[in-house]
């Protein structure tokens, strides 16, 4: 094959693959442009991005979790657990380097719990997050008996408001963790194996996939992206808010499966996923500049993904 | 043939049905009357799936006529097929194990009083069906703790279970042992009698034989022939099925085996309590060891727990050492090979492509230093196992689950291949596999025995263990009633240990 008709049947695919859901979120973008003049901008465009950014780091890890047929519902309190964490290590004085790394490791740490739980005790993962959602959201309380706690480290801050290369720092994460993220699911063995499994448990087991420990390993990758979603958030905000990131997990969620991520399973991509946060973050950003109320915006937002996910599947079935 | 027209109660003429480009069906014609077997013959993918598809109402022909009692047949939908007088009883067990099995067999026709399942009513209906059919099954039981046998019984009286001119068995005995096959003899015999017409399909050819009054022949989606039971040979009609002559089923040996070799794998006093109890046995480079035993005998158990699945005490010595793997990933990586019964759950990952399962249980071998696929050695390995197989597939891209159950089981095959395993332990290798691809498979075992690998070859059908095998292991009730070898190899006493009779 030349290059040019590979590089040809690689645009294909995709258009095959991506075909419904890009149009929707063009779409979506035409409709808003028209309802307001000033949607379309690259001004606005670096907003819907920056806005995004926080669900789209938490979808990436969902993916993970969803393309094993799991579910996590913690994401939303996990954020907000990160972003408490990193306020108390500057409380306790520790620089901007440590306090990350704390950060980070907290996320895994309660992505590890929910992994054994579901792994080892077999519970569904459903009830485990159902429960450490209410759990960890309980947590962030703890060190401030709920009041907010400022954040005043200038690195943690410039995170998401800053700029580097002319682009918002915010949007240089998004994009090298999009990078990542895609590069582990689709290029090495353990994205794989994240695939098989996901397909069929019992044939990934027989096959000497180490389930248990893939498992728990995708539990923490969720907790680790959610955690740097806690930072970002926290970062925007200057500050730890008790509530951050409630009801998150439920646009991850919506962003991966509106990507294409199955949830029996097996099925799904980042670049799907990323479509999808995409296409929440235009809908958030077009109904606020229309000043659309917070309730509407939620019918709204509900009924778009109905379609959009009902075009998709009837997409799939015609193909078969 | 004798018998006027009326007799006929289905006929099928000049049907096509094509998927897009593929013709699936081309110029299809079958005649069955009443009161007799009609069996149907053909290889996976000669179109008998597709044929009794369109017949369950599932898909429609492309072009053609079907007739049911003289009248145009042309079902909507599976629901209209059953009122208009078909049953059908699937090879895939379409069951809600979650359910009794009164529940089940009498689903979306449950009696109802005010609006609310009867379940007094149920029960009494479910019985009345399952006695009338001598099946011998408790219809309040969960079909979930029921064996396969019995929910195989169970399938086919629920397929049974409303009146039907034309009954279709689409291989009903695939995992039922000999007695419980009987058992269907008998409800087919009473079908006849009452002017039921059967359309059967099966590849087990002593089977066949024993039960049809007519034998169709189709190959690649076309009719070949149709034969009277009494004037045709096992031979004769494989050759016509296969569209070759093939002069034995079994291969012999390639190789002469060295006996004296050191045991690659041997077992001793393996026992898990409830399953299975002091089994030993040893296997040699390059030998066939046999395993047969009724269902529920404790085989797969006791290989399970070789493959590291589940715990048993007793020893295990792998190449002279002693282990004791905890995992299937520890047995893989000391070169143990399971070609499980079951490849739809424990076999394949149906949604993901062919090259993608042949490649599953050797990914470590495919893995670069900082864990990247190394997908153009994956592609080529998988390729190669694709030409040696000779698996039909259209590219290494295809799901799995579109292709079929021979070359499923190929795939199944080709990903233990390349692992290349020291033991390779087979668990009904050949279940619901046409004779073309068996033949193919036993070639492929006979030439992994010459190239030195130990096989287990655990199987249900007798013919094939005794064809196969060096030596048999049989077992009954979870022990090893003997272990037979040379003159003894002899269907009449491998049954006895089987089923009891000697000790």
């Amino acid at each position: 094959m030349t290059q040019q008709s590979e590089i040809q049947a690689a645009f294909l695919r995709a258009l095959k693959q991506y075909g419904g859901i890009l149009l929707s979120l063009v779409m979506l973008c035409v409709i808003f442009s028209f309802l307001n003049p000033r949607f379309m901008s690259v001004v606005n465009f670096m907003n819907i991005l920056q806005q995004v950014a926080v669900v789209a780091i938490a979808a990436f890890g969902m993916t993970w979790v969803i393309l094993l047929g799991e579910i996590d519902l913690s994401v939303g309190s996990i954020i907000a657990v990160a972003g408490m964490v990193g306020a108390q290590c500057f409380a306790f004085g520790l620089g901007f380097a440590p306090a990350l790394v704390v950060t980070l490791l907290a996320g895994a740490l309660m992505g590890m719990l929910n992994g054994v739980l579901t792994a080892k005790l077999l519970l569904p993962s459903f009830i485990v997050t159902v429960a450490t959602m209410g759990i960890y959201r309980g947590m962030v309380s703890l060190p401030t008996n709920g009041a907010p706690a400022m954040i005043e480290n200038a690195t943690w801050t410039a995170i998401g408001t800053e700029s580097f290369l002319g682009l918002p720092i915010i949007i240089w994460v998004v994009a090298v963790l999009f990078l990542v993220n895609h590069i582990l699911l689709s290029k090495t063995s353990f994205g794989r194996r994240a695939y098989l499994t996901g397909g069929n448990r019992e044939a990934a087991v027989y096959s000497g996939i180490k389930v248990d420990r893939l498992k728990i390993t995708i539990f923490m990758i969720s907790g680790v992206m959610a955690a740097i979603s806690g930072v970002l958030l926290s970062s925007r905000l200057f500050s730890a808010q008790t509530n951050a990131g409630m009801s998150y997990e439920l646009d991850a969620i919506a962003a991966a499966v509106l990507g294409g991520t199955s949830l029996a399973g097996g099925v799904g991509t980042m670049v799907g996923t990323l479509i999808g946060a995409l296409i929440i973050g235009v809908m958030n950003n077009g109904m606020n500049m229309l000043s659309v109320p917070y309730f509407y915006q939620l019918i709204v937002k509900g009924l778009v993904i109905l379609i959009a996910v009902w075009l998709d599947v009837r997409a799939k079935q015609a193909k078969r | 043939m004798s018998g006027s027209t009326t007799d006929t109660i289905l006929e099928i003429d000049n049907v096509t049905k094509s998927f897009g480009q593929v013709a699936a069906l081309k110029g299809m014609r079958l005649k069955v009357r009443r009161g007799r077997v009609h069996t149907l013959l053909g290889e996976n993918g000669a179109g008998k799936s597709t044929l009794m598809k369109i017949l369950a109402g599932v898909h429609e022909a492309s072009s053609g006529a079907i007739t049911l009692d003289g009248k145009p047949y042309r079902p909507a939908d599976p629901q209209d097929a059953a009122a208009l007088g078909l049953a059908i009883v699937f090879q895939e067990l379409s069951l809600c194990s979650n359910l009794t099995v009164a529940e089940n067999i009498l689903a979306t026709r449950e009696p109802r009083r005010f609006g609310f399942i009867n379940d007094k009513a149920l029960v009494a209906r479910a019985r009345a069906i399952v006695a009338d059919l001598g099946l011998p099954v408790d219809v309040s039981e969960k079909v979930g703790d029921l064996s396969i046998a019995q929910r195989q019984l169970v399938e086919i009286a629920k397929g049974l279970s409303h009146e039907a001119k034309v009954v279709i068995l689409d291989e009903p005995t695939s995992s039922l042992s000999d007695s419980e096959a009987e058992i269907l003899f008998e409800i087919i015999a009473r079908l006849k009698s009452r002017g039921v017409a059967v359309i059967y399909i099966s590849h087990r050819m002593e089977e066949i034989m024993r039960l049809s009054d007519d034998i169709t022949v189709i190959r690649d989606g076309e009719y070949v022939s149709t034969h009277d039971r009494d004037d045709v040979t096992i031979e004769a009609l494989i050759a016509l099925m296969v569209g070759r002559r093939m002069d034995e089923i079994y291969p012999p040996p390639a190789h002469e085996r060295n006996a004296g070799a050191a045991p690659v794998l041997s077992v001793d006093s393996l026992t898990r309590d409830g399953d299975f109890e002091c089994i030993s046995f040893d296997i040699g480079p390059g030998e066939i060891l046999g395993f047969f035993g009724l269902v529920g005998s404790g085989r797969s158990e006791v290989m399970n727990a070789l493959f590291g699945m589940k715990a048993a005490t007793g020893t295990v010595r792998f190449e002279g050492q002693p282990v004791r793997f905890r995992s299937p990933a520890e047995a893989i990586s000391r070169g143990i090979g399971f070609v499980t019964e079951n490849r739809k759950e424990e076999g394949l990952v149906l949604s993901h492509s062919v090259g993608w399962n042949i490649s599953m249980a050797a990914l470590s071998d495919f893995t670069g230093p900082l864990g990247f696929t190394r997908s153009r050695a994956e592609r080529d390995a998988a390729a190669k196992e694709v030409g040696r197989l000779s698996i039909k597939t259209h590219s290494l891209d295809t799901p799995s689950g579109s292709l079929s159950g021979g070359n499923q089981q190929k795939i199944v095959l080709a990903k233990w291949l390349l692992t290349r395993p020291k033991v390779l332990i087979l668990d009904e290798p050949t279940r619901g596999v046409d004779v073309g691809a068996k033949f193919e498979i036993y070639k492929i075992i006979r030439q992994l025995a010459a190239e030195g690998t130990a096989i287990l070859l655990i199987s249900s059908e007798l013919p094939e263990v005794l064809g196969m095998s060096d030596r048999v292991v049989v077992m009954h009730e979870g022990v090893i009633g003997a272990t037979v070898s040379g003159a003894d190899l002899n269907p009449e006493t491998i049954m006895a240990h089987a089923t009891g009779f000697k000790s």
